[in-house]
């Protein structure tokens, strides 16, 4: 098997951890560090070096190596922790990404960035510490990975260098015992170790072969090397003599540069470390399966979406399969063919069963998109001058993962609205009366068949006023009558924007006309709340996911047509005394006092064979982006959960729908779209009235949705 | 070498000849080039679309795939247009797309060499030249062989969002 196989990995790994790196120093309390954060902090800087080192990644291993020489003094109390230095380290960690991203894309990391990070890094060992830290390519793991990790010629260089000068330093004499390893395997680990010092003697049978081996290499790349060849369980490494510390360390290079790489594997077995097991040190550049199993974490695999999303339409093709079975089942008599309609009945079961297994598969939890906010509301507080405190409430809340990914841009740019034009700075706060430490708040939340996601802040709120007048400046039609949500809409207007100046956070005015656009084409939409000096709530709802719908089947004329069920209030039987007709041929409907526009589905959607008569039909209350009213159809057929289809694959849009679904006849049937078919009938009354030659529906409906 | 260049020259001519599916719409026999044609399979099952034109019959499922039906008999004006055992989908793609069109029905499959594929002359209202490959002649018979690629993704036939091409 290739290394570079593993590549892949490690960049995934690896960014988890530098993941876990940022969440853990944001997260750190600079009174009182908690030690265990520490360490785990360390642990993610020294697993992306063991595996960097691994794969030949040589300025990602030193730029480790740097850092990981800082925090292992942090960790020990030797240097005090600033929010400069955690500053530094963030910094460093950014790098880091950036350095990952390289070798992801095949190049060569920035070399100026790595020196500039390499010396400012330098300079804080030599103003915190008082000591220089040395560069990472005489460290002496860097030799034992170097066999293994085919590097590119010039690593290859440096390592054989290395080699000499490592050597005399920090040689020590370890014995490496393999379990139940066969003996074509065994013959290779000691071609292997060969490679990382010298070997004095093996013996040994099967279930455990001892083999000695005098190394300047360390027990953790020891382990790096061998594991991929044996189980880590395989395997203890412990030293021959009880040599607990080295004895003849070398005067020029610091003590801590050889206990580093067996230092946290040391604090988890506790004092005693004469036989050391593989634990969670040397993870990097594993496969994950191999992992789990070593770690005893919660064990996972990744899969493409690709593959998610092919399984995905297969279930759905078997959904709609057994839905015409089903069919053709039901008219089979009951007596004669009990054994078939109970097999059905099963069948049905476990269908659903598994649809909702595999749909589970595709949802991730909120925190995959919360996690990347601490950082911004930071660095953005920071260069605000304001003191922000983040709160995120229902992270283990699950959204499909497409819709995670779409969802980033607009919260991202929410939060930094609420920083910027939300939360006053401290002084101002102090004079409302309010605490100096600013609350932006991020929660989510399930709601039926939806996800809330709201960003609160406790900042000024909206100025009513002030949106009017900009709004008169800008040419919108606008009244001092509008109703505050009306007025709260009109940030949503394209090129609107209330700063008082830009600035590079915001206030260039484009933005939130697209957080809205970017919404509703997840099928969503957004609400605001606000109240003057006491904050802003932006409230998204979207739907969990875009590949189920929870649908009500409908019949008009002999069409079949399906209302997202998310849109559907309520259904009645008009009566002919709650329908006034109105100024042309519209007509409204009186449900409990309220008034609400009708819209014939056949009219909209030119059904033939539809039902004329009013009373006949059954009225649906309808929802969709605000707009409520009663849609006029002849028949409820019932609720079914329905496999959306895109329409738009193989043709274009429609007005009026917004997807497709195959019924369990294996028929097409078009899901309706209740905002744009409240903008068609209007366009289809418009084109009627004044009897034009031609009816234009499409330059009707552009007309109709540019206000909106 | 003769004999090399020979069969060279076979190897182009046969590379040349094209082979096409032809069908009938009333009288006419029209033909597409052959490795457009995804499969044929018989009318059924469409569900109409609102608002679109006449031509566009509707989508229908064709496992699990949404698929558009034209009618080329009502695009192409055609007096009789009957749905019965005989009439035919023809399933084409066309770039990323997946695309039925409605014929009377498909006779057969026929080789064109070069020289049988003749320049189409400028005519017609209702089929612009812009959408024929030309005119093959076979004996009796003339061909009329659609440029379906062009013909599908025109602005006219209304298959695909003028925004998104």
């Amino acid at each position: 098997m290739d290394i570079t196989d593993f590549y892949d990995t490690f960049f995934e790994e690896a960014e988890e951890l530098l993941a876990d790196m940022e969440r853990h120093l944001l997260e750190i309390d600079l009174e009182e560090p908690d030690a265990e954060q520490l360490n785990a902090i360390f642990r993610a800087a020294h697993s992306i070096k063991g595996g960097a080192g691994t794969f030949g990644f040589d300025v990602l291993q030193k730029t480790t190596h740097l850092l990981e020489n800082l925090l292992d003094h942090a960790r020990r109390g030797e240097m005090p922790l600033r929010r400069d230095i955690v500053d530094t380290f963030l910094e460093t960690k950014d790098m880091l990404h950036d350095q990952l991203d390289a070798y992801r894309n095949q190049e060569e990391p920035d070399q100026a960035a790595f020196t500039r990070i390499c010396q400012t890094l330098q300079q804080l060992a030599r103003e915190e510490i008082g000591q220089e830290l040395e560069a990472a390519a005489s460290a002496p793991e860097d030799t034992g990975n170097a066999p293994t990790a085919t590097p590119p010629a010039h690593t290859a260089d440096t390592t054989t260098d290395n080699v000499a000068v490592a050597s005399p330093t920090s040689e020590q004499l370890l014995a490496v015992a393999l379990l139940n390893v066969g003996e074509k395997d065994r013959g290779l680990l000691v071609e292997e170790l060969g490679q990382l010092g010298t070997v004095q003697g093996h013996h040994g049978d099967e279930e455990c072969y001892e083999v000695t081996l005098l190394t300047g290499v360390s027990r953790d790349d020891i382990e790096a090397v061998m594991c991929f060849i044996v189980e880590p369980e395989q395997l203890q490494i412990r030293h021959a003599e009880n040599e607990e510390s080295v004895p003849e360390a070398s005067p020029q290079a610091p003590p801590q540069s050889e206990k580093d790489p067996a230092s946290p594997a040391k604090s988890e077995t506790a004092t005693s470390p004469a036989l050391l097991t593989t634990g969670g040190a040397s993870e990097s550049g594993r496969p994950k399966a191999k992992k789990a199993k070593a770690g005893g974490e919660s064990s996972s695999i990744r899969v493409s979406v690709d593959k998610v999303d092919q399984i995905i339409n297969l279930v759905g093709e078997l959904i709609i399969t057994q839905s015409m079975l089903d069919q053709t089942v039901s008219e089979l008599d009951g007596v004669t063919h009990g054994g078939l309609l109970n097999g059905m009945n099963l069948l049905q079961r476990n269908a659903r069963d598994l649809q909702e297994a595999v749909m589970s598969v595709r949802m991730v939890p909120m925190d995959y998109v919360f996690s990347r906010y601490p950082r911004l509301v930071r660095d953005l507080a920071g260069k605000l001058d304001k003191e922000v405190e983040l709160v995120t409430e229902g992270e283990s809340t699950e959204l499909d993962k497409s819709l995670t990914e779409r969802i980033i841009d607009p919260l991202t740019h929410l939060v930094r609205n609420s920083l910027d034009h939300g939360i006053e700075d401290p002084d101002t706060r102090e004079a409302a009366g309010k605490p100096r430490i600013g609350r932006l708040t991020l929660s989510a939340q399930h709601q039926g068949g939806n996800i809330l996601i709201e960003v609160i802040d406790d900042g000024a709120g909206l100025d009513r006023d002030r949106l009017l007048a900009k709004a008169h400046e800008s040419g919108l039609s606008v009244s001092d009558s509008m109703s505050d949500d009306e007025v709260w809409q009109l940030i949503f207007a394209p090129g609107f924007s209330t700063a008082k100046q830009v600035s590079d956070v915001s206030g260039r005015g484009v933005g939130m006309d697209v957080v809205k656009r970017n919404i509703q084409g997840m099928g969503g939409h957004v609400e605001i709340m606000s109240r003057r000096g006491q904050g802003t709530t932006t409230r998204i709802v979207l739907p969990l996911t875009l590949a189920i719908l929870d649908g009500m089947s409908i019949k008009v004329g002999s069409e079949v047509f399906i209302l997202p069920l998310s849109t559907v209030l309520e259904s009645l039987q008009p009566s002919r005394e709650d329908l006034y007709a109105m100024a042309g041929d519209d007509v409204v409907l009186k449900v409990r006092d309220e008034y609400l526009p009708v819209v014939a589905v056949h009219e909209a959607l030119d059904v033939k064979g539809a039902k004329t008569q009013l009373k006949e039909t059954i009225a649906v209350i309808v929802q969709g982006e605000g707009r409520r009213y009663a849609l006029l159809v002849d028949d409820l057929i019932g609720q079914q959960q329905v496999v959306v289809k895109n329409l738009e694959t193989n043709y274009r849009k429609v007005p009026g729908v917004s997807a497709a679904t195959i019924l369990g006849d294996g028929s097409v049937a078009l899901i309706l779209d209740i905002a744009d078919l409240h903008r068609l009938s209007r366009a289809k009354k418009e084109a009627r009235r004044p009897q034009r030659a031609s009816i234009d529906y499409e330059t009707l409906l552009q007309q109709e949705r540019e206000p909106s | 070498m003769t004999s090399l260049s020979q069969h060279a020259d076979y190897a182009t001519s046969e590379a040349q000849n094209r082979e096409f599916l032809v069908f009938s719409l009333g009288e006419e026999e029209y033909a597409i080039d052959i490795l457009k044609v995804q499969e044929i399979r018989g009318y059924e099952n469409v569900t109409r679309i609102a608002n679109a034109p006449e031509f566009i019959k509707g989508v229908t499922n064709l496992r699990g795939i949404i698929v558009p039906i034209v009618d080329l008999r009502i695009k192409f004006h055609l007096d009789k247009v009957e749905y019965g055992g005989q009439t035919v989908v023809i399933v084409v793609n066309v770039g990323e797309r997946v695309v039925g069109i409605v014929v009377d029905g498909v006779s057969d499959v026929m080789t064109l060499t070069p020289e049988q594929i003749k320049p189409a002359p400028e005519f017609g209202v209702t089929l612009s030249s812009d959408f024929l490959s030309g005119l093959g002649s076979l004996e009796d018979r003339m061909l009329v062989l659609v440029d379906i690629d062009k013909l599908l993704t025109s602005e006219e036939m209304a298959l695909v969002d003028r925004s998104s091409n």
